[in-house]
């Protein structure tokens, strides 16, 4: 026992980046076992035969192209799913009559994966770049209008109490007190929102595409091109983590206010 | 006053008159409050003891303007309280801070409502900050302050907008006892400095006493006014007060009338 309690002591006193480093080489070691394994070797191509067709898709620029498409896409769904979710959020949590008439089909309508409006869009915009920004657009939206509208619902009482005491009206406690306490849930739907984003662009992509990651993984998956698909999977991976950290940080400058923190 | 045919000897403040309020509940109705009755007059210090659920905080609600009256009604200079209004601050039990504002913010909220130019502004809030002595956390954000910090921001925060009647609910009632006698003894002071009208709902008999000129006791529910009970020690009062055979009488008198009531709410 007394040990063991020595060795959490020590282990406690290693730094993230060594357990990160640490996490890592463990992770290569494994993968390079499995790609040496005979019957894992199908799946797992090895991480040198990835590096080679990194470089080669880097050579036809190919890779260049479809990581700009499906950024594009993502971005651009996103950024109309954020711009169409604010408004509406605000306007659930603060008239009740629109709330009631809004909400069950909200509540309806985030519960079926969008990738099953996939015909349907395709039927009105054509299968072009706007059926994925389309796409996109609505997962994005219907996820960050939910957990907007919520904070916006749960901003203290209290708060627009003493608002109201100190000689605020309706606008003033709208936009110096409801709109600030929701800013963490903002955060929060933008969190969940680029990760539906991410999810949904790959899906949307596999469905029928002439580019972009998704598009990359699936066609090289019918040749069994598995370097080309585990590469396209890492980059999803990356681009999913790089999404991550742009969101910590817009918390750690927006939200240093919280007692505690939300989700 | 002209026109006032049945003026008193000293102009009240505050009138309570006659408010009953009935809550709508899921259960039922809940008779809050039912025929209270009562003046604070101008420059008093009053404290409302009661046992839980006697409706204390509804009235001071009602007083706020945040709640209506079912019956009855309140004036405040002869005016008849409507919706909340600029000569009535409060200071909540839960500080109601502004979480995502610094301090300094915090107690220049109200003071931006008012159109006032900058530089008067400053010169108000410096003023209050110096009364609760919190300079040098002026820039710090709410969760970076104890409870009792909290309090005092929200006490500066309400002093900040020059209210006519201060209304406190269980103010102190979170905090610590070393807090909460340190607060009591500051504010005790500024109001023997500015004698700003004050009404204090307290769950600490010692508390009351030691602030109020007069201690208003309520019944059980439905709250009505059992009994008011004049405190007449005069100020500037102090810690040591609180050991006098005079505070320890009252303390006795208002104590057994109170813990009475507990005892109804118990049956
Ligand atoms: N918004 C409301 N809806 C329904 N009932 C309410 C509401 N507010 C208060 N009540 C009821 O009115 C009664 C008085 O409540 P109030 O909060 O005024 O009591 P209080 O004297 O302040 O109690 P405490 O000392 O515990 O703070 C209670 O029975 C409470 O349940
Ligand atoms: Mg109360």
């Amino acid at each position: 026992m007394r040990k063991q309690g020595k060795l959490t002591d020590l282990m406690s006193h290693v730094p993230n980046w060594v357990w990160l480093l640490i996490s890592l080489v463990m992770g290569f070691m494994v993968w390079q076992l499995l790609a040496d394994t005979p019957k894992t070797s199908i799946v797992f191509a090895s991480p040198k035969e990835i590096v080679l067709a990194f470089i080669k898709e880097e050579k036809l620029h190919t890779i260049w192209t479809n990581i700009g498409i499906s950024l594009f896409r993502v971005l651009a769904g996103f950024a109309i799913g954020f711009v169409v979710a604010i408004p509406i959020a605000f306007l659930m949590g603060w008239y009740k009559i629109f709330r009631n008439l809004v909400e069950p089909w909200i509540q309806f309508i985030r519960n079926i994966p969008p990738i099953a409006y996939i015909p349907l869009i395709i039927a009105g915009v054509g299968v072009g770049e706007r059926a994925k920004v389309t796409v996109i657009f609505i997962a994005t939206f219907l996820v960050m209008v939910v957990s907007i509208y919520q904070g916006v619902r749960n901003v203290d009482e209290t708060l627009i109490k003493a608002a109201k005491i100190l000689g605020a009206n309706n606008r003033v406690i709208f936009l110096k007190v409801v709109v600030p306490a929701s800013i963490p849930f903002i955060l929060v739907g933008v969190r969940l929102g680029l990760a539906a984003a991410l999810t949904t662009l790959v899906a949307a992509e596999m469905t029928g595409a002439s580019s972009g990651l998704g598009m990359m993984v699936w066609s090289a998956g019918q040749y069994f091109d598995m370097p080309v698909v585990l590469l396209g999977i890492i980059i999803i991976g990356i681009i999913g983590l790089i999404f991550e950290e742009i969101v910590k940080f817009l918390e750690r400058r927006l939200t240093g206010w919280q007692e505690t923190h939300v989700a | 006053m002209a026109g006032n045919p049945c003026s008193m000897k000293v102009r009240a403040k505050v009138k309570i008159d006659n408010v009953k309020k009935v809550f709508a509940g899921r259960n039922g109705e809940t008779v809050a409050l039912n025929g209270v009755n009562f003046n604070i007059e101008e420059n008093e210090f009053i404290c409302v003891v009661g046992p839980s659920g006697c409706g204390k905080s509804t009235l001071l609600n009602i007083i706020a303007g945040l709640e209506e009256p079912t019956e009855g009604k309140v004036y405040v200079d002869d005016k008849e309280v409507k919706g909340t209004g600029a000569e009535r601050g409060v200071v909540f039990q839960q500080y109601a801070l502004f979480p995502w504002l610094t301090v300094r913010k915090n107690i220049e909220f109200g003071l931006k409502l008012k159109n006032l130019r900058q530089d008067e502004i400053d010169r108000i809030t410096k003023r209050y900050l110096d009364m609760v002595d919190l300079k040098e956390f002026a820039e710090s954000y709410p969760k970076e302050l104890s409870g009792g910090m909290k309090q005092r921001v929200a006490i500066a925060r309400a002093y900040a907008v020059n209210p006519k009647v201060l209304l406190m609910d269980e103010p102190f009632g979170a905090l610590d006892a070393q807090s909460r006698t340190q607060l009591q003894s500051e504010l005790l002071k500024t109001w023997e400095e500015e004698r700003k009208t004050c009404f204090f709902i307290t769950h600490d008999v010692d508390e009351a006493i030691i602030l109020a000129q007069r201690v208003v006791i309520m019944s059980a529910r439905p709250g009505r006014v059992k009994e008011v009970v004049d405190v007449d020690i005069t100020y500037p009062r102090t810690q040591e007060t609180k050991m006098t055979k005079k505070f320890l009488e009252l303390k006795r008198y208002i104590w057994g009338n109170v813990y009475q009531e507990y005892l109804a709410v118990r049956k």
